[in-house]
């Protein structure tokens, strides 16, 4: 799942400007918080975002995403702080003077006017040429295939077809933000994959700085520079998709992003090595740990499933090993989830990968295996 | 089954047989005989008892010749085009008060809008008479307008409204306001907010977003309103009546002097049937209005 950020980004020249000290923010937000009423939707948010970024925006339903669209869209302005478009309080800038365009939730296409003309919508307003326009307007059919529906209303295509409609409208005017309202939520599997590179492709080629909401982690994976995890209108975690998922900072988002096992245990501190003490008479975790840990600290052990090698014997290049039960199989046709009973009664999840056909599986229920990962292979969590 | 369709199907035609097309077929009827001194007031009358040769002679008798009339004296025409004309304008200058009250109480604090709503529907429960006739009451030359207008100083000597046209078009759309009012408002408050935020997002101003999305968005509300205040207004009575005066030419009000005070029934028939002709293409259009209007809903 883990990959890196910018698939077209060679080594030697990683896209990742947040790390460039001289490097100005097209975006920034600052101390922003938006209340409604007594409810506080964004909470004292600061964040900067750079120009040609895939910035996605990650976290469960309600925790202020659109909040934050529209408030750089300009149709909420934040009750505190500052919100800076390229050095410019753009806060009292009316949406219709933004350089920014955004893609509905809703899609919010107009009833009245054909595909064609939503799309040419925003470019009749910038008073260009019938030529341009027609051309513009093509361009950007081909581009989300909507050549054939030009004619149609919106209530005559279907839902996917409308959200690419909503997509080539927003995208048409060529603006130098483009917002993002969990813009594939409706396409099937294929068609959104389909759609997630088309994206990044059109991100690539005009150079448009995204930022996108979405609730598929795996999409935020695919297309995004950096990824933010949402919780309660603050950000919990800003950090590559690499980052987020190998290295979360925070149970929390260990647990939004991916699946996780989480073991909970006292830590005793010997260098940047640490032991978890998980369980009375089992063998402890042996982790390394970069932050800093208290000895005797309350900590929570976070390792992911595909980091667990399920064996008959245990495998002795990996420094943990635990003997366990299995519980429980999940097939997934390419991959099989193992549940393996603790006999100190946890539950813990391990990935392998189905090599062999499903007939000659080496391990079945109630089978006694062998779990082992290495000292690298988790983190240690103290939030 | 097919005993319930026809239950179904069939109570709603023995109603309009019974209470629509029956008695329109005795007004036309009635167009097609000649004025009487009798009891009904016309000739020939239906006499079942005269058999197959009774009927036929019925009918010979019956002929155009009221038709013919109306097209010869230039006071019908001229009374036809005259409401067509008053109609026409007060069906716009109604739509010009009540697209803006529609439009705030769509846009009003959604727990406003019921009380709102409430106002606009509550003239309805006192007389309709009553109300033409306070009308009165403040238009005439000692009415309450020209008293505080007199009284503010704004004019010397008070306004003659009463009895012209411009006291019909302020009853017409004092009256018929809630008609047009509630079908504009209903489409209005469907339009979703976000479509004029889009607008405003791809470089609309807010006057630009209004004529460009809500405008043509409350256009299905805004015909079945004019529609639901032109048809009723053509064939108007009363407020030309009670408001009007003696220039206002409407053909209700010479519908009823041929019923009432000519007693010529035929030739008042012969201006009902012609005035229903004329208003059965508003209503085709409007019923096509509020089809399509259904259609795009779903
Ligand atoms: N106009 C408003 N008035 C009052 N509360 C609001 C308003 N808009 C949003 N909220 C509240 O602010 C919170 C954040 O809303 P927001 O729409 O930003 O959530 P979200 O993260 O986009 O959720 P989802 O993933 O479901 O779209 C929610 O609890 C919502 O109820
Ligand atoms: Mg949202």
């Amino acid at each position: 799942m883990a990959q890196s950020p910018r698939p077209s980004s060679s080594p030697t020249n990683v896209f990742a400007p947040w790390n460039d000290p001289n490097a100005k923010p097209l975006i920034q937000f600052k101390n922003v918080t938006k209340r409604f009423g007594d409810f506080t939707a964004v909470d004292d948010l600061t964040i900067d975002i750079y120009e040609r970024e895939f910035f996605a925006l990650l976290g469960p339903s309600g925790c202020g995403k659109t909040t934050l669209m529209r408030m750089l869209a300009g149709f909420e302005s934040p009750t505190e702080g500052s919100i800076l478009l390229g050095g410019q309080d753009i806060v009292p800038v009316p949406p219709n003077k933004r350089p920014v365009n955004m893609m509905f939730q809703s899609y919010a296409l107009f009833p009245h006017l054909t595909v064609w003309d939503n799309i040419a919508f925003g470019l009749r307003r910038d008073g260009l040429g019938k030529d341009a326009i027609n051309d513009r307007v093509k361009e950007m059919l081909r581009l989300t295939r909507l050549d054939k529906f030009a004619k149609r209303k919106p209530h005559q295509i279907s839902g996917g077809q409308r959200q690419r409609v909503a997509l080539a409208r927003s995208l048409a005017k060529a603006p130098k933000l483009l917002l993002l309202d969990e813009p594939l939520g409706a396409l099937d599997k294929k068609l959104r994959n389909e759609t997630q590179f088309e994206l990044m492709d059109i991100q690539e080629k005009t150079g448009t700085t995204f930022v996108i909401v979405t609730h598929d982690q795996e999409e935020a994976m695919t297309v995004a520079s950096r990824v933010a995890v949402m919780d309660h209108g603050k950000m919990v975690q800003v950090d590559t998709p690499a980052g987020i998922y190998e290295a979360p900072n925070s149970v929390y988002v260990a647990d939004f992003i991916g699946d996780v096992n989480l073991i909970e245990g006292n830590a005793k501190v010997d260098g940047n090595t640490v032991s978890i003490h998980f369980a009375e008479g089992a063998a402890p975790i042996t982790a390394v740990c970069e932050r800093p840990i208290a000895d005797g600290q309350r900590v929570s052990y976070a390792i992911r499933p595909e980091k667990i090698s399920v064996n008959r014997e245990p495998l002795d290049d990996r420094a943990n090993h635990v003997k366990g039960k299995i519980e429980d199989i999940g097939y997934l046709g390419n991959v099989s989830t193992y549940h393996v009973r603790l006999p100190s009664g946890e539950l813990v999840s391990a990935l392998m990968t189905n090599s062999r056909r499903l007939a000659r599986r080496d391990f079945t229920w109630e089978d006694e295996v062998w779990l082992s990962w290495t000292d690298t292979a988790g983190v240690v969590l103290t939030e | 089954m097919n005993l319930r369709r026809l239950i179904v199907i069939g109570i709603p035609f023995t109603w309009l047989l019974l209470f629509f097309l029956v008695p329109f077929a005795i007004v036309i009827k009635i167009s097609l005989s000649d004025p009487a001194i009798a009891i009904p007031p016309y000739s020939p009358t239906l006499e079942l008892s005269g058999g197959w040769a009774g009927l036929k002679a019925f009918f010979s008798q019956l002929d155009f010749e009221n038709f013919t009339f109306l097209t010869l004296d230039p006071l019908y025409y001229t009374a036809y085009l005259s409401s067509l004309k008053i109609a026409t304008i007060s069906t716009l200058l109604t739509l010009g008060v009540a697209f803006p009250m529609a439009y705030g109480m769509a846009r009003a604090p959604e727990e406003w809008r019921a009380t709102l709503m409430m106002l606009v529907i509550l003239p309805f429960w006192t007389s309709f008479l009553i109300r033409v006739y306070s009308w009165m009451g403040i238009l005439g030359k000692e009415g309450f307008l020209n008293m505080i207008l007199l009284w503010l100083g704004i004019i010397d000597e008070p306004l003659t409204i009463l009895n012209t046209n411009t006291a019909v078009y302020i009853g017409i759309v004092y009256t018929y306001l809630p008609f047009m009012i509630l079908p504009i408002y209903s489409t209005l408050e469907k339009l979703d907010l976000s479509l004029i935020e889009a607008a405003e997002d791809l470089g609309c101003t807010r006057t630009s977003a209004f004529w460009l999305v809500t405008v043509p968005l409350s256009v299905p509300g805004v015909v079945a309103g004019c529609f639901l205040v032109f048809i009723p207004a053509l064939g108007e009575f009363v407020i030309p009546s009670l408001l009007g005066g003696s220039d206002t030419l409407m053909i209700g009000k010479v519908l009823w002097e041929e019923f009432f005070s000519n007693r010529d029934w035929p030739v008042a028939s012969a201006v009902a049937v012609i005035l229903l002709a004329i208003l059965i293409i508003p209503i085709i259009l409007f019923q096509r209005n509020q089809q399509k209007q259904l259609e795009g809903d779903q």
